[in-house]
């Protein structure tokens, strides 16, 4: 069970009030009809799914109901930061400390600021 | 090697089973190989073996990171079945469903498998509708298969509650008569002393970090204990293909999830079936040692820790509880989580890359278990020819550019 910090709400709330969406800032190509069937292939399948640092989008289903960013550890687990919608993440693969397994220094630095 | 027998049973037993053969060699990697496969689960070792035994190719090498056998194989509810929506996931897994039924005698090891028969439940008239329009496809591609009401299915399962007073009332069920269970780790271990039989090379506890790649050709795989060439490399990692897939440049469709199942203490036999629910999300069956085993649905979040969210488990034994309120005392003894590679389509990747030699069999997501006989004959002849085998062809990466995606969610999506 986690606790996930509702940019919106302002509060942290438990995992279950939550759905994950799937990776964030996923861009749909400018002009669709000039995709090709591979850019619309990957713009609609291909996934990044990293074993570590990942961005995703989640939406607090039985809160707000506002989709949301989560910047969070794959492996771990830990919540590094929560962001809105159309704000960009603080957070990269060096300030988690290499973003790989266990890294929860940085989580707590965040929870602090957010708490 | 020494065959199994009850004979070699009774010899062993004069001298206090002292004296057996150790079931497979540990060698020292070879400095090259024909083919070389990354990953030592099941599938793994079933393409290893049949590329030995069915196509000739001996000089192969399995990786393995950890143990024969750790991942998922170790790690699932063995459930087997081959009653799939469409003709292409029929085809492949109903190949795997025939293998199973003759994989004991093949391997020369019990692989304990036991047609005992699943239920897939209906809770609603739209669950009723695409059970039986899953059925009809099944038995036009010749895979056993019928519907039953809430009464037949009361009959076979008279501990499960088939009243009308449940909040998801049981309105019928599809029924596979030849689908069952085996022993996950008796198939890694068979595939595995057979494989080694053959002469294949079984190297464990190391890691493959990175993959020689030159000018868009495979040429061998770096490891934790130095290089190995190959000019034929098959990656059958699972919840890992992302991160294999990322050393040779190519991204896939694939999401990696937590996919938990737990295990009660033993009991006396009372669940002689098997009995799976998408609408609830759960699914059991009890082992022969007594254990019942129970499944849940993904995590909805991706994550390679292997282990499982509480809220998962909470929902799963509520739908356990709902359907069995006779196992409302029973508890639980262990639980674990295993990491699953889902695809957009809840179908496997059997798969050429750009690279050339470089093949993919993953994105099996939850159901991977029952396919791993029939994965590994035909990824074995994939990897033996360099195009893809007549029922692998449909299952290439290429579906997901193309559009002509094979959708299971109903027969894959939470049903294992």
């Amino acid at each position: 069970m986690f606790y996930i910090h509702c940019p919106y709400c302002a509060e942290q709330r438990s995992e279950e009030e939550f759905h994950c969406m799937g990776q964030a800032h996923i861009q749909r190509p400018e002009n669709p009809e000039a995709a090709s069937d591979r850019e619309w292939g990957e713009y609609l399948f291909f996934r990044d799914n990293p074993r570590g640092l990942h961005q995703e989008m989640w939406v607090h289903a039985a809160g707000c109901r506002k989709f949301f960013n989560v910047a969070r550890n794959t492996v771990s687990y830990e919540i590094f930061e929560t962001y809105r919608m159309g704000e960009q993440t603080s957070v990269t693969a060096g300030t988690t400390a290499h973003g790989r397994e266990g890294q929860v220094e940085q989580v707590h630095k965040v929870r602090r600021v957010r708490a | 090697m020494e065959r199994y027998s009850v004979f070699g049973l009774i010899k062993h037993a004069l001298s206090y089973h002292e004296n057996w053969q150790k079931t497979w060699r540990s060698p020292t990697p070879k400095k090259e190989y024909d083919v070389i496969i990354i990953g030592g689960g099941g599938h793994g070792l079933a393409t290893a073996y049949y590329l030995a035994k069915n196509y000739g190719v001996t000089n192969v090498a399995v990786i393995e990171k950890g143990w024969l056998g750790g991942g998922n194989t170790a790690r699932n509810t063995t459930i087997v079945r081959s009653n799939y929506l469409w003709d292409e996931s029929a085809a492949l897994y109903e190949h795997s469903m025939k293998l199973w039924e003759g994989l004991s005698q093949d391997l020369n090891y019990n692989v304990m498998f036991s047609q005992r028969g699943v239920l897939n439940l209906g809770h609603t008239l739209q669950d009723m509708r695409d059970i039986q329009r899953r059925v009809n496809a099944n038995r036009l591609n010749g895979i056993d298969g019928e519907v039953l009401d809430a009464r037949q299915v009361a009959e076979r399962v008279p501990i499960m509650d088939c009243s009308r007073n449940t909040r998801y009332p049981v309105l019928g069920a599809s029924w596979q008569p030849r689908a069952g269970v085996a022993r996950h780790d008796a198939v890694a271990w068979g595939y595995a002393r057979s494989a080694d039989r053959l002469g294949v090379d079984l190297i464990q506890q190391t890691e493959v970090t990175g993959l020689n790649i030159h000018n868009g050709k495979i040429l061998g795989v770096h490891t934790s204990r130095g290089d190995i060439n190959a000019r034929t490399v098959g990656c059958v990692v699972a919840g890992n293909s992302g991160v294999v897939a990322g050393m040779a440049g190519i991204k896939l469709p694939i999401e990696s999830h937590p996919l938990q199942a737990f295990v009660s203490e033993p009991l006396k036999p009372i669940l002689d079936t098997v009995v799976m629910s998408n609408h609830v999300h759960g699914y059991i069956s009890q082992t022969d040692k007594g254990d019942l085993v129970v499944g849940a649905g993904i995590d909805g979040y991706n994550g390679y820790g292997q282990r499982g969210s509480y809220p998962t488990i909470e929902h799963t034994m509520q739908a356990i509880i709902e359907l069995f309120p006779i196992f409302s005392r029973v508890r639980m003894n262990r639980q674990w989580g295993g990491i699953v590679d889902t695809t957009p389509d809840a179908c496997p990747i059997l798969s050429a890359t750009p690279v050339e030699g470089l093949f993919f069999n993953c994105g099996w997501g939850t159901g991977g278990f029952k396919a791993t006989p029939g994965s590994g004959d035909v990824f074995a002849w994939t990897l033996a020819n360099g195009r893809p085998h007549a029922l692998a062809a449909p299952f290439s990466i290429d579906r997901f550019c193309t559009g002509s995606l094979i959708d299971e969610h109903g027969a894959a999506g939470v049903a294992h």
